[in-house]
């Protein structure tokens, strides 16, 4: 069992959670993944490392309340356990040959893109961060965002925030205001990292994006979570999760993330309501 | 005076037509009636032909004339002296290229039903025996086990038995590995693969779950700690793929996948979170044991037709027969000489058909199989929306991509020592699929056998 140590809200939707792992702690790097499971009966799930202390410890996951499973996850509190907690797996990100990099986060995605910032930056790789939410609200690790980059746009789509439009926008005012990356960093839902990496390839700029498919052994067995990268079969549990942007299919992701999104979507529509029933009961 | 009966005893099953419909085990095993009554063809042959077959050698005479006797935890005992898991092996062995296909019996008839007495003994144990764990003086030596799959767990009690402190390091969060997310529960109850977990923890072997070695430890690191040999038993756990047009769309599986959903993460039971399609038509590709228990596990998902595609005939097809039979019984469609040249979508990118060419075979190959050859034009669709790719798998890499060290070959398995199993680093053993190449539950049971024995002579050798 892997005990909750610290659990705060970054926003309505997001949390954060510090959990008591030495063993992955010890062997952590960033870029690298955790694969849990709450109960058991619960589904494993990948979410990337957002931060650990090898001191304590300790590795930080950042998640987003999506389906049922994220939602049980939220119920839990300092105190609690995990019944699974396994990793690091993948392949850590290797960012140590760039001058100069931006490092795009979508979302919940920010929170993965974050580590990878601060990375670059400890290395001296000259970071700028462009971070994008829907609006306002959302808007998470806005303080730690600027702290590792040299400059931090942050964007919301509907300009709650000052800059109104979508990480992409500034991505290219960027790049035409000759900011000259070696590198571009795009983490997000797959919608962003493919309209970065449709941008940057107009540019010729190195492109990574970091995936998260369907997966559910994370150690290459079970192949679920097999991408199409430059016309090759990849499995982004052992192969990356970081590759190359301009070579990832894009399209084909997409729609294999939507396999089970009717299935998810009837398993958190259940699962509100029992909780709903259980609030009316208590 | 023996029975002389032609045939084997007939084992009880339940109807083709009631179990495609639910995940209770097919067979229900034999009576103390029937055992005593298969125990009574064997021959008792001097020179006992049929535990050469046997890769761990058990000592199958002796235990059959225990079972005409009545003496079904003598039986018991016997089978344990070289076969640590044998509930298991009852169940999964290809009991018909092995014991079976030596039995002096079959000449002229069935072999005796090895497998089948087997299994009865180990379940007879299960439910009268007691299993008193055998304190054996600790040797104060450590000794490491990378997988807790059969090569893993057979090593692992042989170490424990000759006094190692074991510990079984295993990446998933149960233990059995192929055992537990590979073989449906329909063939083999995974509360049996449990119940031989828990015999060999009672021995003494401790098991780590959710540890992935390679990743979370390195095989140095396991040395640093205080372990003075490592076994590596990861198995073969990176599914093939055929790297045809329209893999990527959604519905194709590999068997790894569609099995584990089902088997390690309950997909099948409602009160599980882990989700799977539920296919109204599938075709499962390949003709391996794995290929049929993807096609009998979808009928039981209940698709309304399930098509095993092949690209050789029957008689070249690498599944044991029993499992052909049973697949064909309970409604499986067999598409044989016909291989997969492009899986086809609709526009959301779901699996919507799969385009096939016919085969002819022609010279036998490497493998001493006859090559299948296309027929020009000779294309056709099979309606579906599930494709299950049962095409075998390769070795896992994370452990050589992440140890300096352990060759492999081109094929990706890990180079050991025929008679020692010992790898290209020593102090570092393996053996199963990790080493073969995907094969069977007992050849990776012998192979973790022989590299316990290894290990001990490696480890007293150092003293």
């Amino acid at each position: 069992m892997f005990q909750i140590l610290q659990k705060r809200k970054l926003n309505d939707s997001m949390t954060l959670m510090v959990i008591d792992a030495p063993f992955i702690a010890k062997k952590a790097q960033a870029g690298e993944f955790i694969i849990l499971r709450v109960n058991e009966h619960g589904e494993r799930i990948p979410l990337t490392i957002a931060d650990y202390d090898r001191e304590k410890g300790t590795v930080t996951i950042i998640y987003q309340i999506v389906g049922k499973t994220t939602m049980l996850l939220d119920q839990l509190g300092e105190g609690d356990a995990l019944l699974d907690f396994i990793g690091p797996l993948g392949k850590p990100s290797n960012l140590t040959d760039y001058k100069k990099a931006a490092v795009i986060g979508g979302g919940a995605g920010c929170a993965i893109a974050y580590p990878q910032a601060k990375a670059l930056h400890a290395q001296g790789t000259e970071v700028d961060m462009i971070a994008g939410f829907r609006n306002k609200n959302l808007i998470i690790l806005e303080d730690e965002m600027r702290s590792v980059s040299d400059k931090l746009i942050v964007m919301t789509d509907d300009g709650s925030n000052g800059h109104k439009g979508f990480v992409t926008d500034a991505l290219r005012e960027q790049i035409e205001g000759g900011a000259n990356y070696d590198v571009v960093v795009a983490i997000g839902p797959l919608v962003m990292m493919r309209a970065v990496s449709e941008l940057t390839k107009k540019y010729g700029i190195k492109t990574i994006v970091s995936m998260n498919p369907i997966m559910i052994d994370g150690t290459g067995m079970c192949g679920g979570c097999r991408l199409t990268v430059g016309g090759k079969t990849k499995f982004a549990c052992v192969d990356g999760p970081d590759f190359d942007g301009h070579e990832v299919d894009f399209d084909e992701a997409i729609k294999r993330s939507r396999t089970y999104y009717e299935m998810e979507r009837e398993a958190a529509r259940e699962f509100n309501c029992r909780l709903m029933e259980g609030a009316k009961n208590a | 005076m023996p029975n002389m009966n032609p045939k084997k005893t007939p084992m009880p099953e339940q109807e083709p037509n009631v179990r495609n419909k639910n995940f209770d085990e097919v067979s229900y095993g034999y009576t103390e009636e029937m055992a005593k009554n298969e125990a009574e063809r064997c021959l008792h042959c001097k020179h006992k032909p049929c535990m050469k077959g046997c890769p761990v050698a058990v000592h199958i005479p002796d235990f059959i004339q225990q079972v005409a006797e009545g003496d079904y935890e003598g039986a018991y005992r016997t089978i344990k002296m070289t076969n640590s898991l044998p509930a298991i092996c009852g169940r999964v062995c290809p009991q018909e290229n092995q014991c079976e296909h030596n039995c002096v019996r079959g000449i002229k008839g069935e072999p005796v039903a090895i497998g089948r007495l087997e299994r009865f003994v180990a379940d007879w144990h299960m439910k009268h025996g007691k299993d008193e764990a055998e304190k054996v003086e600790p040797n104060g030596h450590k000794v490491a086990v990378v997988g807790a799959g059969p090569a893993g767990l057979t090593c692992a009690g042989d170490l424990a038995a000759m006094g190692y402190s074991v510990t079984v390091f295993e990446a998933l969060h149960a233990a059995g590995g192929v055992l537990m997310y590979g073989i449906p529960q329909f063939r083999l109850p995974k509360e049996i693969v449990q119940r031989e977990i828990d015999t060999l923890k009672a021995k003494g072997v401790e098991i780590k779950i959710d540890m992935v070695i390679g990743k979370v430890l390195s095989v140095d690191e396991l040395f640093e700690n205080g372990y003075e040999a490592v076994f590596i038993g990861t198995g073969a756990g990176l599914p093939n793929f055929m790297n045809i047009p329209g893999e990527g769309l959604v519905g194709v599986y590999s068997a790894n996948e569609f099995l584990t959903r089902v088997n390690l993460m309950k997909a099948y039971k409602p009160d599980y979170d882990t989700p799977i399609i539920h296919p109204k038509n599938v075709a499962v590709v390949g003709g391996g044991n794995v290929a049929m228990d993807a096609a009998r596990t979808a009928l039981r998902l209940g698709a309304e037709s399930v098509h095993i595609v092949y690209r050789r005939a029957e008689e070249q097809m690498p599944a044991r027969r029993e499992e052909i039979h049973h697949a064909k019984e309970e409604g499986v469609i067999f598409d044989l000489l016909c291989n997969p040249v492009q899986i086809l979508g609709d526009e959301n990118g779901k699996v919507n058909a799969i385009e096939c060419i016919r085969m002819e075979l022609g010279e036998p190959d490497a493998s001493g199989r006859r090559k299948p050859i296309p027929v020009e034009g000779s294309n056709f669709k099979i309606p579906v929306d599930c494709v299950v790719m049962a095409i075998g798998n390769s070795p896992n890499p994370l452990i050589r991509s992440t140890t300096k060290g352990i060759e492999a070959n081109s094929h990706g398995c890990i180079v050991v020592k025929d008679d020692t199993m010992e790898t290209t680093r020593e102090g570092v053993f393996a053996a199963g699929d990790a080493v073969s190449g995907a094969a069977t539950v007992i050849l990776a049971m012998g192979g973790g056998k022989e590299a316990a024995r290894s290990i001990d002579k490696y480890i007293r050798s150092k003293k």
